[in-house]
């Protein structure tokens, strides 16, 4: 099978997480948007490893798979207690931090 | 060249600059003379008012004891051979910063000693003579520490073997001179005048540390041994730039034109400092620091000629200054003024007047200070009136003062055989010799010392005259008594010095032998005219100027007050305008230069290019802000058209 078709896999999976990001405003569905594009990543750096035959792309999926875990656990916690705060889960609502 | 050549083979035998030895004997606790006094300082301004009761008689007796040690040096000094008579004292090491190394040291050598002697014996004189005069002051204790301090600071000067730890003393003998000047600070114009001559002498201060960097740049050293030893191989423009640097120092130090005007004003410290400070130690630091520096002023004939120069002017300003004041202080300071030009003069003579110099300072140094006690006395006696057209008529009422006044008197006078014919007459013997740089300098310098000579007759006999005969004019509540024996005695002892000092010190030459391993033999010069005749000349010119001073303020009545006055007279009494000089010409300009400054900074510096440069960044950043709305999505949107352009450019380029 031809590898160039996982790298426009990815590719759409990239935009398609990025158009999420840009486009919805609950915080959950941004949060799954910004996951979907880290998985996209790791999509093309695998294929990418697969084609140049080394296991340097490999490696770097694995990283970015536990800092996505770690970065998974922060993230909620910090949507949870917004939440708790402002009664909403909108990206919108919580724009306080400005001049 | 052969004037160079000549000096360069001076500079070489200076032994001072070569061969110091380290000190031993009773040399090596030279720093005991510095010690004593600064403790004596340091127990009266620290111990406060528990010193009140003994302090005044402590400072007196560490200052004599200064004075026992420089005699015993002395001593051993003149028992060695004369070319081991330079000793060096290593104290420690002060200043090691990379290439630089400045030690502090005491140099011992007939000149530092000679000074030593001067300030320690004068010094303790005063120290008596103000246990006395000023007995009833409430402050006397602080006074007392002052005077200790400055005679600490006056020895660190002489004995310094650096140019370093001489300008320390050079700055400690300022400070002294202006806390002293300002003792009676509760009143504005005394405050003042200290602030004046604190001012003018930074002046001279700022060229002096100059003249060290460029000896620092130069010589790559601050100590005596180095700079003098390696002069010969610096250029001559530097060599002359340091040296008329040096002089501007001195200039200030000195009193002498163009920094002469803080003199005058000095007078409102109390009479023991005038004596001591300003008429025979302080003031002749200036020509110390020349003779001293002579390795270098040896080889720059055009710096030379410019210390002869402003003694030559100082001389004859300082005279004709004397001659309008009805101040008796203002009176001698302009003499003393005038007889450290001549002393400048000398010195800027070269090899042949270096030793004439220090021996002026130091017959001028017994005599100006026994003067000056004597007008303290005569001050106590008419509660504290200064004005001369007031007093007449003392030689009545104050026996003693008159008759050590009136050797001090013929002192300066020049009349054999007291102490100022043998120095003073050395002078302008000297001035008149030509030293093969054109007769004119000699016939110029001899005949202003000649002429100087003359009207010092006019001044000082004014003066003497006006205070101690003619018709009593003082009023009706002044009770003229006598001093006390604290204040006449070392009056007493002054007055012997100025009888006798010269002729001793002259005697076989003792005086000029004992300088000669710091001043180098100098074969003796025929003047352009001959010896006697300038002799003859000067008496027959200080018998005129004295004949005249006792027709008109001797035999004919003095007015009380001071009639109004040729313009001649009413310029010598306003100083010669010096004071509207520096004001019209120095300070205005200055005081208008610092406004235009003030304005450019506040509004250019301050207002255009700082202020500017805030409210640009300030209405940028106004705009900027926009930007940064709160909202995530927004930020995500900058941040992915940032990558694809960063991606966009990236792809264009490769």
């Amino acid at each position: 099978m031809n590898l160039t078709a996982y790298i426009y896999l990815a590719t759409l999976l990239f935009a398609i997480g990025a158009l999420v990001v840009l486009l919805r405003r609950n915080t959950i569905i941004v949060f799954m948007g910004v996951e979907l594009m880290l998985n996209a990543c790791n999509l093309a750096l695998i294929t990418f490893a697969r084609m140049h035959g080394s296991l340097d792309g490999q490696v770097y999926v694995l990283f970015v798979m536990v800092v996505a875990a770690a970065e998974v656990v922060v993230g909620l916690a910090i949507i949870m207690s917004i939440y708790r705060a402002r009664r909403s889960a909108s990206v919108d609502d919580a724009n306080l931090l400005k001049l | 060249m052969s004037v160079l050549e000549t000096s360069v083979g001076l500079a070489l035998a200076d032994p001072s600059a070569v061969r110091a030895v380290e000190a031993t004997g009773t040399s090596a606790l030279a720093w005991l003379l510095i010690a004593l006094p600064l403790l004596g300082a340091a127990l009266l301004l620290i111990g406060g008012r528990a010193t009140d009761s003994f302090g005044p008689l402590l400072a007196t007796l560490l200052s004599w004891g200064s004075f026992v040690v420089g005699a015993l040096i002395v001593l051993q000094l003149s028992g060695l051979a004369e070319d081991e008579r330079a000793m060096s004292v290593p104290l420690w090491d002060w200043v090691t910063a990379g290439d630089l190394s400045v030690h502090a040291g005491l140099l011992i050598d007939p000149l530092s000693m000679a000074f030593v002697l001067l300030i320690t014996f004068v010094g303790s004189l005063i120290h008596v003579y103000s246990l006395g005069y000023m007995e009833h002051d409430p402050d006397k204790r602080r006074f007392f520490a002052y005077l200790n301090l400055f005679v600490a600071a006056m020895l660190i000067l002489v004995l310094a073997d650096s140019y370093l730890l001489l300008f320390v003393g050079w700055e400690g003998v300022g400070l002294a001179s202006y806390l002293l000047i300002g003792f009676w600070n509760h009143n504005p114009a005394y405050a003042s005048a200290a602030n004046k001559a604190f001012v003018v002498n930074r002046i001279g201060d700022f060229a002096l540390i100059i003249a060290m960097a460029y000896m620092l740049a130069t010589f790559g050293g601050l100590d005596f041994a180095t700079v003098h030893g390696s002069a010969g191989s610096a250029s001559t423009t530097i060599l002359t730039i340091i040296g008329l640097l040096l002089l501007l120092g001195a200039c200030g130090k000195s009193a002498q034109f163009p920094l002469q005007s803080w003199l005058g004003d000095a007078m409102a410290g109390p009479t023991p400092v005038s004596a001591l400070i300003h008429a025979a130690t302080m003031v002749t630091a200036g020509v110390y620091l020349v003779v001293r520096s002579q390795a270098i002023f040896d080889l720059t004939p055009e710096a030379r000629l410019a210390v002869a120069v402003v003694g030559a002017i100082t001389l004859l300003y300082g005279a004709i200054v004397g001659c309008a004041k009805d101040d008796i202080k203002k009176a001698l300071a302009a003499s003393t003024m005038s007889q450290i030009g001549y002393m400048m003069l000398a010195a800027g003579l070269g090899p042949i007047g270096y030793a004439f110099a220090i021996f002026h300072l130091i017959t001028h140094g017994f005599f100006k200070a026994g003067m000056f006690l004597g007008a303290g006395s005569v001050m106590h006696g008419m509660a504290d009136r200064v004005d001369m057209r007031r007093f007449g008529g003392l030689s009545g009422m104050m026996k003693i003062t008159w008759l050590t006044f009136m050797a001090g008197w013929l002192a300066i006078l020049g009349v054999p055989p007291f102490a100022g014919f043998w120095s003073k007459d050395k002078i302008i013997e000297s001035a008149f010799v030509d030293q093969g740089n054109g007769a004119w300098q000699a016939w110029v310098f001899g005949l202003v010392a000649l002429i100087g000579a003359g009207i010092t007759a006019f001044y000082m006999s004014r003066l003497f005259f006006m205070t101690f005969h003619g018709k009593a004019r003082w009023e009706d509540d002044v009770d003229p008594h006598e001093s006390p024996l604290t204040m006449t005695v070392p009056m007493i002892v002054l007055a012997v010095g100025s009888v006798a000092l010269g002729f001793i010190l002259s005697w076989r030459g003792t005086f000029a032998s004992w300088l000669e391993p710091v001043t180098g033999h100098v074969e003796h010069h025929e003047p352009v005219l001959s010896v006697p005749v300038i002799m003859g000349l000067t008496l027959v010119l200080v018998i005129i100027g004295g004949a005249i001073a006792w027709l008109r303020y001797g035999r004919d009545e003095v007015p009380v007050v001071a009639p109004v006055g040729s313009f001649a007279t009413r310029a010598a009494r306003q100083d010669l305008f010096q004071d509207e000089f520096n004001e019209n010409f120095l300070r205005r300009p200055g005081a208008s230069l610092v406004a235009g400054l003030e304005v450019a900074d506040d509004d250019v510096i301050d207002g255009g290019l700082v202020g500017g440069t805030s409210r640009g960044l300030a209405g940028v950043a106004d705009v900027v802000r926009r930007a940064q709305n709160g909202f995530v999505r927004t930020y995500a949107l900058t941040m992915l058209a940032g990558i694809v352009a960063i991606l966009g450019a990236v792809w264009v380029i490769q």
